[in-house]
């Protein structure tokens, strides 16, 4: 057999045990490719979530002025709602997002990195509400003694805002070719659309941009299909970054943010150093099952799941993913089914070497039999996972994401990493053992053709 | 080896009982849900006297019967406590407990808190299972799509799906009792929990499948209840094994992990024994039966 090319995977698979080992240890883990004359230094750290590390505490305050008082805890949890799912896009794992006291929202952020960019990007979500002809606007002279009319004086507050709106889609105005805007709403917002249309026919309807008016046709027929367009006169590239802003959720009422501050984690630095040495134990445990009831493979695979861990913490760390305690429940559940892949084959292995096959074909066997098994159970899990982390929210994606990158690794340890050193040991004479295998009796390798 | 496909109506007789059970706890008593998805009352509270570890105050506000507690040390010597919808006479009584503890505290504010768990992860939760159990369904007919005789792939696709539901209302129907008798909250965590028990149900099951898939191929001619079983008895202790790696991490959790993680820990237990117990001794016969149904029909 090619041994050459079995010793050759082997070094790699230290290489890489070696380098993840470097990048978890936590005296480790900044790279610097500056002796090679490459300008590359990097600090890899393990990002804690919430729960486990604390973070920054954001309190905004909603300007529930406009908004009739029997609407407003509507207005202020889908506000919520928008916030948690800009958020969450803008890659922040597990926010927590809640409302308190009447107008106001409390946003906790893990980690402080890149806390400025958090808040500019909650800063740009667009507030949009809809506003119709004021027929008594008050008039205020200026300082210069001129009167005007402000533009949110002149339109008046309806009850459409960003919470009916769904989706922003660009479009191109048939005759002009100039960019517009169509904005759907929901059956809510459809309704509601079509009745303040319906009474302002001939009138105009304003659409407000955070606060800014960004166009008012003069209505032409009532409106039901549930669709504004707005046809400013913004370039192509406004309109196309105005649709993405929308198309994050628009706020039903404008936020502030009033309160900035540092907060600590939930569960305590105890709580996580208990949980952190109960895994140990259990890790330990589970090892010691391995070799006592598979010996020398359970010893190798032992030795592979150190790997698996070690290659997982340290893609954790480079992917820059934060870890909370759900996060952890998807890595152990991972753990869970890298031990099972090899239970998975050293049952194969046992079962073909009880039919009598020799060692070497056993292991080639088993592996080759239980990859299917392997293959579809941890490919139903890999879809479960996607649809979780694509449609899923918070915690849920931050469980999605670890499961998902532990799944992908320890298909790797478990077939490539243990499979290349049982090949090696099979090749050497003391490991063919029966008793090693934990069979009672095991066929002769025959000889090979000289 | 074990005929377990002989006392199907057994094991569909236990798990009957079961499900009932955690139906009914359901239906009667409803799930005891926690801050995460009712809200309660924020209050920020100020320690004079130097702010003490979280654990302390944990430890006392649990000894007086304030469980759903959340702590969360603020810049200075503020910590922000989180409780479940609280009344003025309770909550008066919490910051006297505080007070009789660690001397002079200031209460600078107190308001109320609404969910964690927005009203879109909840609609869309259940939406989501939905679409998860589609495409196991899909993935599995696809992958089982060569076995069309005797069983069609489908009925692999549906039969792990059932287990699954198996398991998941047996973990929310001992919250729900443990919710009614011990006070128990659902959590934020209780859904992670439920997510990891959807997953390992399924890869259980499909391991068990794979190997009547292979065996309809290698023993073609015998009847489907022997392959069956067989194949149970093949996968037997894999199945045991792998799922007793999992149990001894989270029993050593369970004893030495700290109390804010016991229940989320718990329902991951109870989850991965339904999820083992189903693919054994529902799963499979759950093909079976199937299959006889479809033979009757047929006549």
């Amino acid at each position: 057999m090619k041994r050459k090319g079995l010793y050759f995977k082997f070094l790699v698979i230290i290489l890489l045990a070696a380098g993840a080992g470097y990048l978890v240890h936590p005296g480790g883990s900044k790279i610097s490719l500056k002796p090679l004359g490459i300008n590359y230094e990097k600090q890899y750290n393990l990002k804690l979530g919430l729960d486990l590390q604390g973070g920054t505490h954001l309190v905004y305050e909603g300007d529930l002025k406009d908004i009739p008082s029997d609407a407003q805890a509507d207005a202020m949890n889908s506000a919520r709602d928008v916030i948690e799912r800009r958020v969450n896009a803008f890659g922040v794992s597990e926010p927590l997002v809640q409302v308190t006291g009447t107008n106001r929202l409390i946003v906790d952020l893990a980690g402080v990195k890149d806390i400025n960019e958090a808040i500019d990007l909650i800063g740009q979500t667009p507030f949009l509400e809809f506003r119709e002809e004021n027929p008594n606007p008050t008039l205020k002279p200026n300082e210069s003694g001129e009167v005007t009319i402000s533009p949110t004086d002149a339109f008046s507050a309806t009850d459409l805002t960003g919470k009916e709106f769904t989706r922003a889609v660009l479009e191109f105005e048939p005759n002009t070719g100039a960019p517009q805007i169509t904005l759907n709403f929901n059956d809510e917002g459809t309704k509601k659309f079509a009745a303040i249309t319906q009474k302002n026919i001939g009138k105009r309807v304003a659409i407000f941009l955070d606060g800014d008016i960004i166009s008012a046709p003069t209505v032409q027929s009532a409106i039901t299909d549930g669709k504004a367009v707005i046809s400013g006169q913004f370039s192509l590239a406004e309109a196309k970054e105005l649709v993405t802003r929308l198309n994050s959720g628009a706020l039903p009422v404008p936020i502030k943010l009033i309160q900035q501050q540092n907060v600590g984690a939930t569960l305590g630095l105890l709580s996580v150093k208990k949980s952190l040495e109960a895994g140990i134990i259990g890790f330990i445990i589970v090892a010691l099952f391995m070799i006592i009831y598979y010996r020398l493979p359970g010893l190798l695979a032992v030795i592979a799941l150190s790997i698996y861990i070690l290659i997982s913490i340290s893609l954790f760390k480079i992917f820059g993913i934060t870890l909370s305690l759900a996060g952890i429940a998807g890595f152990i559940l991972s753990i869970g089914m890298a031990v099972d892949a090899n239970v998975l084959i050293f049952e194969r292995t046992k079962e073909e070497l009880r039919k009598g096959k020799t060692l070497q074909q056993a292991v080639e066997d088993g592996f080759n039999r239980a990859w299917l098994s392997v293959r579809d159970s941890n490919v139903s899990s890999l879809i479960t996972t996607f649809i979780l982390g694509y449609f899923g929210t918070s915690i849920i994606r931050g469980f999605a994401i670890t499961l998902s990158l532990g799944i992908l690794v320890s298909m790797f340890t478990a077939i490539t990493v243990t499979r290349t050193f049982l090949r090696l040991l099979v090749g050497h004479n003391i490991f063919v053992n029966h008793w090693l295998y934990g069979v009672r009796h095991m066929a002769e390798e025959k000889p090979r053709n000289a | 080896m074990l005929n377990i496909i002989k006392y199907y109506k057994f094991w569909f007789a236990v798990s009957a009982v079961i499900f009932v059970i955690a139906v009914w706890s359901l239906a009667v008593h409803g799930l005891n849900i926690g801050i995460d998805f009712k809200g309660g009352t924020l209050s920020q509270i100020n320690f004079t006297q130097g702010v003490p570890a979280n654990a302390e105050i944990q430890d006392i506000l649990r000894q007086n019967d304030y469980n759903d507690a959340i702590i969360q040390p603020l810049e200075g010597n503020t910590v922000i406590i989180r409780t479940g919808p609280q009344e003025k006479e309770r909550h008066d009584a919490m910051i006297k407990v505080l007070t009789d503890k660690f001397g002079a505290i200031t209460e600078e504010q107190f308001s109320s808190i609404g969910p964690t768990i927005g009203n879109e992860l909840r609609s869309k939760a259940f939406y989501q299972l939905g679409i998860v159990s589609l495409g196991i369904v899909f993935y599995i007919a696809y992958a089982f799509r060569k076995v069309a005789r005797p069983v069609s792939a489908w009925k692999f696709g549906w039969a792990a799906i059932i287990a699954l539901v198996h398991d998941l209302v047996i973990v929310i129907g001992v919250f729900s009792l443990l919710g009614t008798y011990f006070g128990v909250e659902i959590d934020s965590l209780f859904v992670t929990a439920l997510l990891t028990v959807l997953g390992f149900s399924v890869h259980d099951t499909i391991v068990v499948f794979d190997r009547i898939r292979e065996n309809l191929r290698v023993r073609a001619g015998q009847s489907l209840p022997d392959i069956i079983n067989s194949s149970i008895n093949q996968t037997l202790v894999r199945s045991i094994n792998t799922s007793l790696t999992v149990v001894f991490v989270l029993t050593s959790m369970l004893l030495f992990g700290g109390e804010t993680i016991r229940w989320f820990v718990m329902a991951l237990l109870i989850g991965i024994v339904a999820g083992t117990y189903s693919s054994i001794f529902i799963a499979s016969p759950i093909l079976m039966v199937w299959h006889k149904w479809d033979m009757k029909r047929r006549g």
